[in-house]
């Protein structure tokens, strides 16, 4: 093997980068293409050798590429290219050398450290994934520089690598990481290694561009509604009008009547019409006749529901949080300040509608879609299809969006896929499930709503010395595995009962509601309600103490240096202290700790005559530790503030007798672009250990902006959404 | 029932139903992925094509009404405009789940084609029609002014 290598030029990476995002595409189709796919991978390869693996998360070939395995679902967040960062920072390896492929389900290899199971969520793919990754990566790279050692007969101290390359500058040589593929494969793995002082980083803390973009711009990016094989049909399936009703009985002549459609099945869920398409499935779940049984339907309004959880609200309820005396720091209270906020049922509304295909036969079961629950999934499916978990394959794909939609411990669109297939014959068809908007906006698993009452004292001297905070609502992990009856979900009052303020007396109460509607996280999950109560909440506290909101937050952040420090530099950047804004305009402030990243936002807005309210600026501060990727954090925020400033402008939906009002993008309305504020980014240098950024950039944008609309119009907001008719703005 | 039109520049004959929507007869009977569904009522732009050079929702276009006219996907994109959208896509780093992207890159496109250099009005109208649930406005409106500068060039 030749010791003496000439680098890579700049035409053969231009080659390589075009040629490697072909076979990312391809690493991705592998599943059902396998055939096809080696052949293309040998032909243009004849000299491919077994690659280097010495771990589950990365492997180098011969042809110098470094694929690094993913276990976490990229939905948007950029984790492919933070995950590939870490690992490839401790490598050294040469970035446009990598690709990024998704691991398979096996919770042995690839379980999320922070949950015990393979899945991605909580904000914790970077957080958990930073001593694994770091150490996978600086093992590969140990055992490329005991290879290149040994082969030069050089001291393993004096060799060095860059971008993929390994030195021995003494004599003057050098080898690439493929020309060392097969003698570092035959070394051990190293049982512990030194990790890179942080000052050493090249990759982290840089912008390395994200891998999946280019695919991303010209149509090539594979979704699941993109997978096709031959034979493959298309399932659509009609559901119950009511959550909790069921199949009384159905006629599926005028759907097999249509042309194009093949069958006609019922399952737990429905009844499913199988087609060689999707408009013929979909003319024909138009022409099915079903007729439900509702008896055991909820058939509630939500405002029914509301007015019973207001009621709730002044019964005694389970304490989460209780410290000092708060009911007695309100009745010695100098000045009393009480306010409750509402908050209604929130779709995850992701732009690619829930979808997935299965390939089920009486041994096997493979799926392929954008999961995010691997585990959970693995097992609902082999139930649904009546096999072991271990007969049930799952092909990670690209995820349209999720929000936390594709996290659910029901596998609800995946077991309804297989329980089609399994109908259908399970003879090995490959059936695609697809969800249209009307089946995701009816389709349950909401953000819950929820009803939150609050008192403040103050002293005479108009200082905090009591907070009682009551919440109403159902609870996300009842009934999950992760939910014992009993105990409060800390989903419920996570911003709540671990509110940051210095305040000597305190109370946090929680009355869990059951009801027939599925409710699920939505993105920030706890905090996208209980941050809105806690932040608008402090702002009337900080009038009515008349104290500047800023200042009176920062004088109850002593304690809590990195919320009080984002909170300073958001404030700093926003020109906080500058001249107030003209009439009708306002600025407000919040700040929210989420999955241990801190957040702090001022937004500015506008006001019209009507209480119209349009969010013109939105100033953001963020502190996730060591910024693995700076625009990538970037665009998390900005994109966490368009996707909270939907839900608080006109996020909601709402059930009459049952049945949900809402049913497409005209009625469930999201933020467009005309509606995008200016967003400033400002991270917050840190030595920590990293932290997640997908999530807690919602936070805190709702309540800036109900403080803005304060300042605007000397109104405050208390139910949501602010852009809904008279609610608008003013109670 | 066959329908003949021009898809990326060559003439092609689908087999399809005449009421089916372009999306799907681009999709499923012509095997091109590049166009997205996401809502079926032309209310989210995921599906946006080009029809004798408009921007239009594929998913409320009955294939028949194609019949001898110019349609464009994501896969046929040539022009200078264009090009010049897909690369500062990749250099604003704009998308995130990229569900919706290939329908905003195609308004984007259709916007630069007829208009070399649009204001902040011009893009909230002729964007508004596509939505992004990542939020992606900003890099999105960055975007377009950096092609429209560098289309020009």
């Amino acid at each position: 093997m030749s010791s003496q290598i000439i680098p890579p030029t700049l035409t053969a990476r231009r080659a390589f980068l075009k040629s490697a995002g072909a076979a990312g595409v391809a690493a991705l189709t592998i599943g059902f293409d396998l055939s096809s796919t080696l052949a293309q991978a040998s032909a243009a390869a004849p000299a491919a050798a077994a690659p280097f693996a010495p771990n589950a998360f990365v492997r180098i070939g011969a042809d110098e590429s470094v694929t690094i395995v993913a276990k976490h679902l990229e939905m948007g967040q950029g984790t492919y290219t933070g995950l590939a960062t870490i690992l490839a920072d401790e490598l050294d390896a040469d970035w446009t050398r990598v690709r990024v492929e998704s691991a398979p389900a096996d919770v042995k290899l690839y379980a999320n450290l922070l949950f015990g199971m393979q899945g991605t969520g909580g904000s914790s793919g970077i957080a958990n994934s930073w001593p694994q990754l770091r150490d996978a990566g600086a093992k590969a790279r140990a055992m490329l520089v005991t290879a290149a050692a040994n082969q030069w007969h050089a001291p393993v101290a004096e060799v060095t690598v860059e971008k993929g390359i390994v030195y021995h500058r003494p004599s003057n040589r050098l080898a690439s990481f493929g020309s060392l593929v097969k003698s570092a494969s035959a070394l051990p793995v190293p049982a512990s290694v030194q990790l890179k002082d942080p000052k050493d980083f090249t990759l982290i803390g840089a912008k390395p561009a994200r891998v999946d973009i280019p695919a991303k711009c010209d149509g090539t990016a594979l979704f699941t509604l993109d997978v096709e094989m031959p034979g493959m049909l298309v399932a659509l399936l009609q559901r119950p009008p009511l959550f909790g009703a069921t199949v009384r009985s159905f006629d599926g002549a005028p759907a097999l009547a249509v042309p194009g459609v093949v069958k006609v099945v019922q399952v737990p869920g429905g009844v499913a019409v199988v087609a060689k398409g999707f408009w013929a499935a979909k003319q024909g779940r138009d022409a099915l006749k079903v007729e439900w049984d509702d008896s055991k339907a909820e058939k509630r309004s939500s405002s029914t529901l509301m007015d019973e959880y207001r009621k709730l609200a002044d019964q005694p309820a389970q304490s989460v949080r209780n410290h000092g005396d708060a009911t007695q720091a309100l009745k010695g209270a100098a000045h009393v300040v009480a306010a409750s906020f509402e908050f209604p049922y929130l779709a995850h509304a992701p732009m690619e509608p829930c979808d997935a295909v299965v390939k089920l036969d009486a041994t096997r079961c493979e799926i392929w879609y954008g999961a995010q629950f691997q585990t959970v999934d693995q097992a609902n499916a082999a139930r649904a299809a009546g096999l072991d978990p271990q007969q049930v394959s799952i092909n990670t794909l690209y995820a349209g969006g999720s929000f936390g939609r594709r996290a659910n411990f029901y596998s609800d669109y995946v077991v309804e896929a297989v329980s089609i297939a399994k109908a259908y014959g399970a003879d090995g068809t490959p059936i695609k499930l697809q969800w249209t908007r009307e089946d995701d906006i009816h389709g349950g698993l909401y953000r819950p709503m929820y009803f939150h009452k609050m008192e403040a004292a103050l002293s005479a001297d108009k200082k905090l010395i009591g907070w009682r905070h009551v919440i109403v609502g159902q609870s996300i992990m009842a009934g999950t595995p992760l939910g014992p009856p009993g105990k409060p979900d800390p989903t419920s009052v996570e911003g709540a009962a671990t509110i940051a303020y210095s305040i000597p007396n305190i109370s946090v109460d929680l009355a869990t509601t059951k009801n027939g509607i599925p409710v699920l996280w939505w993105r920030v999950v706890g905090s996208s309600h209980t941050t809105f109560a806690v932040e608008a909440f402090i702002d009337e506290v900080a009038h009515e103490a008349g104290v500047d909101p800023f200042t009176f937050r920062r004088q109850l952040l002593e304690n809590s240096p990195r919320l009080k420090g984002v909170l300073e530099l958001a404030a700093d950047k926003a020109g906080w202290s500058a001249e107030p804004l003209p009439k009708g305009r306002g600025r407000g402030i919040a700040v929210a700790e989420a999955f241990n990243t801190f957040v702090a936002q001022v937004a500015e807005v506008t006001v019209d005559e009507k209480g119209g309210v349009k969010v013109d600026r939105v100033v953001c501060a963020v502190d996730c530790g060591i910024a693995v990727n700076p625009d990538i954090i970037t665009a998390q925020m900005e994109g966490g503030i368009g996707f909270g400033l939907s839900a608080a402008l006109y996020g909601a939906i709402t059930l009459k007798d049952g049945r949900v009002e809402q049913s497409n993008f005209n009625n469930y309305r999201v933020l467009r672009m005309s509606e995008m504020p200016k967003v400033e980014v400002h991270i917050m240098p840190s030595s920590e250990k990293p932290t997640g950024v997908g999530e807690p950039g919602v936070a805190p944008v709702g309540p800036a902006v109900a403080n803005a609309i304060f300042a605007a119009t000397g109104k405050r907001v208390h139910a949501f959404p602010f852009n809904q008719g008279d609610a608008a703005v003013g109670s | 029932m066959a329908t003949t039109f021009q898809l990326n520049g060559k003439s092609t004959t689908l087999d399809a139903d005449p009421s089916m929507p372009l999306l799907w007869a681009i999709r499923e009977t012509a095997g091109l992925h590049g166009t997205k569904f996401g809502c079926g009522m032309a209310l989210c732009g995921a599906c946006t094509v080009h029809l004798d050079g408009q921007a239009v929702r594929s998913c409320v276009t009955p294939l028949a009404s194609v019949a001898n006219r110019k349609v464009t996907t994501i896969e046929g994109l040539q022009s200078k405009q264009a090009k010049a959208v897909q690369a500062a896509w990749v250099l604003l780093q704009v998308p995130q789940c990229g569900y919706c992207q290939s329908g905003q890159i195609m308004s984007a496109t259709a916007l630069l084609e007829k208009n070399p250099a649009p204001t902040d009005a011009d893009i909230d109208g002729a964007m508004s029609g596509n939505i992004c649930r990542c939020a992606t406005y900003a890099r999105i409106r960055a975007a377009i002014h950096a092609a429209a500068d560098s289309a020009k060039a």
